[in-house]
């Protein structure tokens, strides 16, 4: 089982330790990916987070939870921040953090909203905005390990320009059917107007429950509330849906 | 329980009136502490004995740490103060939790 590669010896609390920041990459106006190196990092599950620790001079700090978007890659890892306006710490990870700047974080943790590759069910995968970022972390996993399951993504956002992973996203995945939800403003050539996710673009383009698909559903607390609603009202096992909330309200 | 400024709380931030993240978010702040991943345990609600994995607790950031309600009851299940020096952990909302340890 990979979670040998991911746990941690018996007594062995996990601390804090320090990442430098090797490279940035914008994905969106308002996203980037920030490539880190972390020294003796333990591998992860596709789905898991870290926290990160900001202190500012005077001591005061604060942390936040960010999810791994890259598959595991020895001591490198990716993170992907969307800036939210007025945030206290997105905007100084998005705009100011530079390579060579050091960031403090404590992970991989969480063992519940992961893929892994041994899974041999369909996968379901519904994401708002920067929810996509742990949904990209299992389908790059599902790529890196070869996996034949298959996958359907939804992907909620509200505009073109907002894509995350575009290039990534447009040369596709064999066996990953990825579906855009255009909340507020849809490409020319799209078929379904703008607006939000809605049950019959879930049945549509999701999987019917009788495939007993796993969903991991990720994003802002007001997406995710209604997608999982959505999913267990079609007839999925509230069993079978996992949510991720990165708090804040809907787009 | 007492709690310093906000500094004192690792600044945990506070979530938008009625806003809540998944027990996920409690993997970070309970590794401190222990060496198993506690949010993938079943734990059963001390007012409903509604059972179910820690990730689904429904987590409220509110100063001055976590708070953890039972995502069927809503009753507060744990309680999380992160301090300079010492973490309080109340668990008193929980009756059994059932943690997967794997093979020795
Ligand atoms: C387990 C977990 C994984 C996460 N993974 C990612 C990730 O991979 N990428 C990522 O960009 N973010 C992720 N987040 C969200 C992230 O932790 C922060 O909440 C986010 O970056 C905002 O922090 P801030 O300090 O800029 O805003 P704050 O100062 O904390 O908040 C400012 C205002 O924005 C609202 N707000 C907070 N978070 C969001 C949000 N996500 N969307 C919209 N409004 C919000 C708040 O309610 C508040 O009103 C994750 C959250 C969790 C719990
Ligand atoms: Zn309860």
């Amino acid at each position: 089982m990979a979670r040998t590669a991911v746990s941690r010896r018996l007594g062995d609390r996990l601390r804090w330790r320090v990442a430098e920041v090797t490279e940035r990459r914008a994905e969106s106006a308002t996203a980037v990916t920030l490539v880190l190196e972390v020294p003796e990092w333990p591998g992860h599950l596709a789905g898991q987070h870290v926290d990160i620790r900001l202190t500012a001079e005077d001591g005061y700090s604060t942390q936040r939870s960010y999810s791994i978007a890259s598959a595991p890659d020895g001591t490198r890892l990716e993170l992907t921040v969307q800036r939210v306006v007025e945030g206290e710490v997105s905007p100084y990870l998005v705009d100011e953090l530079m390579p060579g700047d050091q960031l403090e974080l404590r992970g991989p943790v969480g063992g519940w909203f992961v893929w892994q590759p041994e899974q041999e069910e369909p996968v379901l995968l519904v994401a708002g905005g920067s929810g996509l970022v742990p949904l990209m972390c299992m389908i790059r996993s599902r790529r890196a390990a070869g996996s034949r399951v298959p996958f359907r993504v939804l992907y909620s956002l509200r505009s073109p320009a907002e894509l995350l992973y575009g290039p990534e996203i447009r040369q596709g995945t064999p066996g990953v059917d990825l579906t855009h939800i255009y909340t507020r403003e849809a490409p020319q050539q799209s078929a379904r107007p703008p607006g939000r996710i809605t049950p019959d673009d879930l049945a549509r383009h999701g999987w019917p429950p009788d495939f007993a698909p796993t969903c991991y559903v990720c994003g802002p607390t007001a997406f995710v509330e209604k997608a999982a609603a959505y999913l267990v009202l079609l007839g999925h096992d509230p069993e079978r849906v996992r949510t991720e909330r990165f708090g804040g309200g809907e787009d | 329980m007492t709690a310093g400024t906000p500094a004192d709380t690792a600044g945990i931030p506070p979530d938008a009136e009625g806003g809540y993240i998944d027990g996920n978010a409690l993997a970070g702040p309970l590794a401190e502490l222990f060496a198993v991943d506690l949010t993938a345990a079943t734990s059963q609600c001390a007012h409903c004995s509604n059972t179910g994995p820690v990730a689904r607790l429904h987590v409220y950031r509110q100063a001055p740490g976590l708070v953890a309600r039972c995502q069927q009851c809503g009753q507060v299940m744990l309680r999380l103060v992160r301090a300079p020096e010492t973490v309080w952990l109340d668990t008193s909302g929980i009756t059994v939790l059932s943690i997967p340890v794997g093979a020795d």
